[in-house]
């Protein structure tokens, strides 16, 4: 899931920084591993575009744990665009890449890897898309950030932390391999209601 | 953009955009479901004044993997037989409620009147009119042309699959035949120039346009010379459309033998070609007059796969120009 316009000028204020990144899915990994009774059945599905880089992070994670899991061979990226019940109330989105695994998800654990869960419709789209994918044994949720305000009757799995917010602020995820610099959680908007419109993910 | 009228009004980025569209549209086609929920209670109505099997198929299967309801129209077998104009053909489909309307029309500019005349507020798709434009055979042949070729272009991003993201920069096409008739070769020379390809156009001087001059692209009469001076990356070898020559073929050359001898691709000049370069023919091929039965059957003939690829390329126009929001005026096409 995006995270909406390009920050203010002022830049938010950061919540969690990259140490705080890291450990939360080192324990997400540790969480996973304990939930599946180990990695063999795991699928890491990154939803595009941050989520992809977390799952490849917590695949090398279980790779550690578990030293027979092969991080390549259960990592892919879900773009889930065109599942999206909103398409028509915005401009045209790109449609982004999506790559599953070669031996498929047919029969085995999926964990749906995203960066913010909040309205939830994107997990809606993302299990539509699986769906048409697979049928996979269990499919289980995990974001690096869980801000509520859902909309839908959907829960994660696992979250790297709860983060109470209000309906008009902006929470951004920022991760080395899309943005560039160090990793970090940013809100924005706390001390600037009249940017509400701005809070739509 | 909200209709895809011309290639000619394609910026190099909407080009590019749209042809990567294609190849994630194209990646959901080897799923064993392969229908998308995207443009669903969306109508699309195919609007056909000229015979055509292979693109209204291809709009029809196009349409229906995203989910939107078809509506085919043919003017056999139509109030148009009766006399009914394009005006009130239209108003007709703008209060069944159409979303897009896929035009192919014998008269040239059909599809623009169409869209700007005020008739109807659906997308307009122009799948053919007369001797103007066909841009979705141009975009699938240049996606095809991408998916073969994109390797040896000079700008390929870093770890790009299938050419996902690049232009044709450095490629060089020769289309070949029937220029004067040929919306085909107008479409493609607009959009592979945008796409940074250079353009031979090969043809008896009878089947070049007049005011050919100002088109960005090279004119030769000379096939064998082209295929072995220029070395062209690509070969496209267009349709004699014996049904627009008037005066049957010969008004236009000698003899079809002739034509044969002089434009025709056969295993001779086949064999001419650089190792990497691909034959196309939009079809319906004349088997014999302008390809050979062994050049369209051989290994360098990506004519089948063209046919695939191009559901692909309608599924991506028409979620480019159906799916965002209503007010389209401002999309990122």
């Amino acid at each position: 899931m995006s995270t909406g316009p390009a920050l203010p000028a002022d830049g938010g204020t950061t919540v969690l920084g990259a140490g705080d990144v890291a450990r939360a899915l080192t324990r997400i990994a540790h969480e996973i591993v304990e939930r599946s009774k180990g990695a063999d059945d795991v699928v890491l599905l990154g939803i595009q575009t941050r989520g992809v880089p977390l799952a490849r992070r917590l695949a090398e994670r279980l790779a550690q744990i578990e030293p027979g899991f092969d991080p390549e061979a259960a990592t892919g990226e879900l773009d889930v665009t065109m599942y999206r019940d909103d398409l028509h109330r915005h401009p045209t989105r790109a449609v982004g890449v999506t790559r599953l695994p070669d031996a498929g998800i047919t029969g085995r654990t999926v964990v749906l890897v995203d960066d913010v869960l909040f309205s939830g419709r994107t997990i809606r789209a993302a299990l539509d898309a699986l769906g048409d994918l697979g049928r996979p044994r269990a499919v289980r949720l995990a974001c690096l950030v869980d801000r509520g305000h859902r909309e839908l009757p959907i829960r994660p799995d696992f979250v790297g932390k709860n983060l109470p917010t209000a309906q008009a602020e902006r929470v951004r995820v920022l991760l080395t391999e899309v943005d560039g610099g160090p990793d970090a959680v940013v809100i924005a908007g706390r001390d600037a209601p009249d940017d509400a419109a701005g809070g739509a993910r | 953009m909200r209709h895809l009228l011309s290639t000619a009004d394609l910026s190099k980025d909407e080009a590019v955009l749209l042809l990567d569209t294609a190849a994630q549209m194209a990646a959901t086609q080897s799923r064993e479901i392969k229908k998308l929920p995207t443009l669903r209670g969306r109508t699309v109505v195919n609007l056909f004044f000229e015979d055509s099997t292979r693109t209204r198929i291809s709009f029809e299967t196009a349409a229906k993997r995203l989910s939107a309801d078809v509506i085919n129209f043919s003017a056999k077998g139509s109030s148009v037989s009766k006399g009914e104009s394009l005006k009130d053909t239209a108003l007709t489909l703008h209060a069944m409620g159409a979303d897009a309307v896929v035009v192919r029309h014998w008269a040239s500019g059909a599809a623009y009147q169409l869209a700007n005349a005020g008739w109807l507020d659906a997308a307009v798709l122009n799948a053919g009119d007369g001797t103007h434009q066909h841009p979705t055979q141009a975009l699938l042949d240049a996606y095809t042309i991408r998916r073969h070729l994109a390797a040896r272009s000079d700008r390929l991003p870093d770890g790009a699959v299938d050419g996902v993201g690049a232009d044709l920069a450095g490629l060089k096409v020769a289309i070949v035949g029937d220029v004067l008739h040929s919306r085909v070769a107008r479409a493609n020379v607009a959009l592979l120039h945008t796409l940074g390809a250079q353009v031979t156009l090969v043809a008896p001087p009878t089947l070049v346009p007049v005011g050919v001059g100002v088109w960005p692209c090279e004119v030769s009469y000379d096939l064998d010379a082209t295929l072995d001076g220029w070395r062209p990356d690509a070969v496209m070898m267009l349709r004699v459309q014996r049904e627009r020559m008037s005066g049957g073929a010969g008004a236009f050359f000698p003899s079809t033998l002739e034509y044969t001898r002089y434009y025709g691709l056969d295993a001779r000049r086949l064999a001419l070609l650089d190792d990497h370069a691909i034959v196309l023919h939009p079809g319906p091929m004349n088997r014999g007059l302008e390809i050979s039965a062994e050049a369209a059957d051989s290994e360098r003939a990506v004519i089948v796969e063209q046919v695939a690829n191009g559901v692909a390329v309608r599924m991506a126009a028409l979620y480019l120009l159906m799916a965002g929001e209503d007010s389209a005026e401002g999309n990122d096409l």
